[in-house]
């Protein structure tokens, strides 16, 4: 029922309503940047049942992976790179870098079961958050980063494995592509990212 | 609660129903193979469906982007569409006079979705582009034709086939014109398509984007026809704007259909 009324939401908020989204962008003019992220009108649910938009993450660096939850194969090893770059970057007094998780799966990733993936994988700090959107915004989120996905049946979904940095305007930065891939590099960026 | 949402819904499903159906042919829907099948099931079923007869033209665009500024070239939002977004047109409420009934192409994903949105519609999915695209003008399924399929690879040869103008060619089976000979077409999940890590590699000319060579493999004329479009459709990114590439809406056939969610 909470997702019904969701993709209705995003129904409306994607149809024609060309005056409130004019005033919208005139409002944003000057503080957002053209290539930020905070742009998207979606909605999102976190694990901890919140409402959120991704304007709402404005003026922290993003560090953000696309999974679902009951992926065996990729997933838990992006989600190990994505410990361990958390462990790397904090141990540099990096503190206020966001992790974001956005499931592609949002008809079955709830935020329950979002909150016990976070569990099980140690993440349940600040600095990790879990996103289950609309179907339609997952698909606007994941091309806006250029990540591709197939269910390939009702459980799994095959998807690229990129990691992307956002800086604190919401603009991308930098990509990271493949598994294990956790070195000074990317660290590296997300320090610089964090630094300005 | 949950009566006013549907009653919501019903009510915009029947603002939407009189939305130009004799515009839009009548797809009935059965199983297809994919060229990239999932794992060991290769059918893939595909419901009714509505398709847009002709592709989106430029005066088409162009009343588009009077009505909603916001897709105007010097409006766009950049993270939604990149530089070469209908840069070919004068102004912004101004397409080039002699493309007003040519393809309208250089269109983001972006703003192909949000153009169908505001006509009710949806853009097709790629399952549904490439069972429509099946149809010849007499069958629905001309894949085994090889005169069918060789047809389509020497209109893929030809150069600015941009430049037709739409509903001159002969229809198929379904009543739809141009799916083949005039330009590529965006597809909701284009982003579904994935056939290598390297895509985001590729150059970003126009002639960049699709790389025969993997086509190593593909069993048959008709694949390599599809082979090239999977790949295109692989190597794109949601804000390109290319001259190849255009757009046409879908709608789904029931209103069943569209208040269930798999």
């Amino acid at each position: 029922m909470r997702y019904f009324s969701l993709i209705l939401l995003s129904f409306f908020l994607f149809s024609c309503q060309e005056n409130t989204q004019i005033e919208q962008s005139e409002n944003m003019e000057e503080t957002m940047d053209d290539l930020s992220i905070y742009q998207l009108p979606s909605e999102w649910n976190t694990q901890d049942g919140q409402t959120i938009e991704f304007k709402d993450l404005k003026g922290k660096p993003l560090v953000v992976v696309m999974i679902y939850t009951a992926c065996r194969t990729a997933c838990p090893r992006l989600v190990a790179d994505m410990r361990m770059i958390e462990e790397r970057v904090s141990s540099k007094k990096m503190k206020d870098v966001q992790y974001v998780m956005v499931s592609i799966d949002p008809i079955n990733d709830t935020p329950e079961k979002l909150k016990q993936f976070a569990k099980d994988n140690q993440m349940e700090g600040p600095e990790w958050l879990f996103l289950q959107g609309t179907e339609d915004g997952v698909r606007d989120f994941a091309n806006i980063m250029a990540v591709k996905y197939k269910q390939i049946n009702p459980i799994d979904f095959s998807h690229s494995n990129i990691i992307s940095v956002f800086d604190r305007q919401g603009v991308m930065k930098y990509q990271k592509e493949g598994l294990g891939l956790v070195n000074e590099e990317i660290v590296n960026k997300i320090v610089a990212v964090a630094k300005n | 609660m949950r009566k006013l949402i549907l009653l919501m819904a019903g009510f915009f499903l029947i603002s939407n129903a009189s939305a130009q159906n004799n515009q839009m042919a009548l797809i009935e829907g059965g199983n297809y193979t994919p060229l990239y099948g999932v794992g060991e099931q290769s059918e893939t079923a595909v419901g009714d469906f509505y398709l847009d007869k002709l592709p989106v033209t430029y005066a088409d665009f162009q009343e588009f982007v009077r009505n909603h500024s916001k897709w105007q070239k010097s409006n766009v939002t950049k993270l939604f569409a990149d530089s070469r977004y209908l840069s070919n047109w004068e102004n912004d409420l101004k397409a080039p006079a002699n493309l007003m009934d040519k393809p309208v192409t250089m269109v983001s994903w972006f703003a192909a979705k949000a153009y169908c949105e505001c006509q009710g519609k949806r853009l097709p999915t790629v399952d549904e582009w490439e069972y429509a695209a099946m149809a010849s003008t007499s069958k629905r399924d001309s894949r085994s034709d090889s005169l069918y399929n060789v047809s389509i690879l020497r209109s893929y040869e030809q150069p600015k086939t941009y430049m037709k103008t739409v509903g001159n060619s002969e229809a198929n089976y379904w009543g739809v014109q141009d799916m083949h000979g005039m330009v590529w077409e965006w597809t909701q999940d284009f982003n579904s398509i994935i056939l290598t890590g390297e895509s985001r590699n590729n150059g970003n000319t126009d002639a960049g984007l699709f790389c025969a060579a993997g086509a190593i493999g593909a069993k048959d004329m008709m694949n390599y026809a599809a082979f090239m479009r999977f790949a295109m459709r692989s190597s794109l990114k949601a804000n390109f704007s290319l001259t190849t590439l255009g757009f046409r809406c879908a709608k789904d056939a029931g209103p069943q259909n569209q208040l269930t969610f798999k």
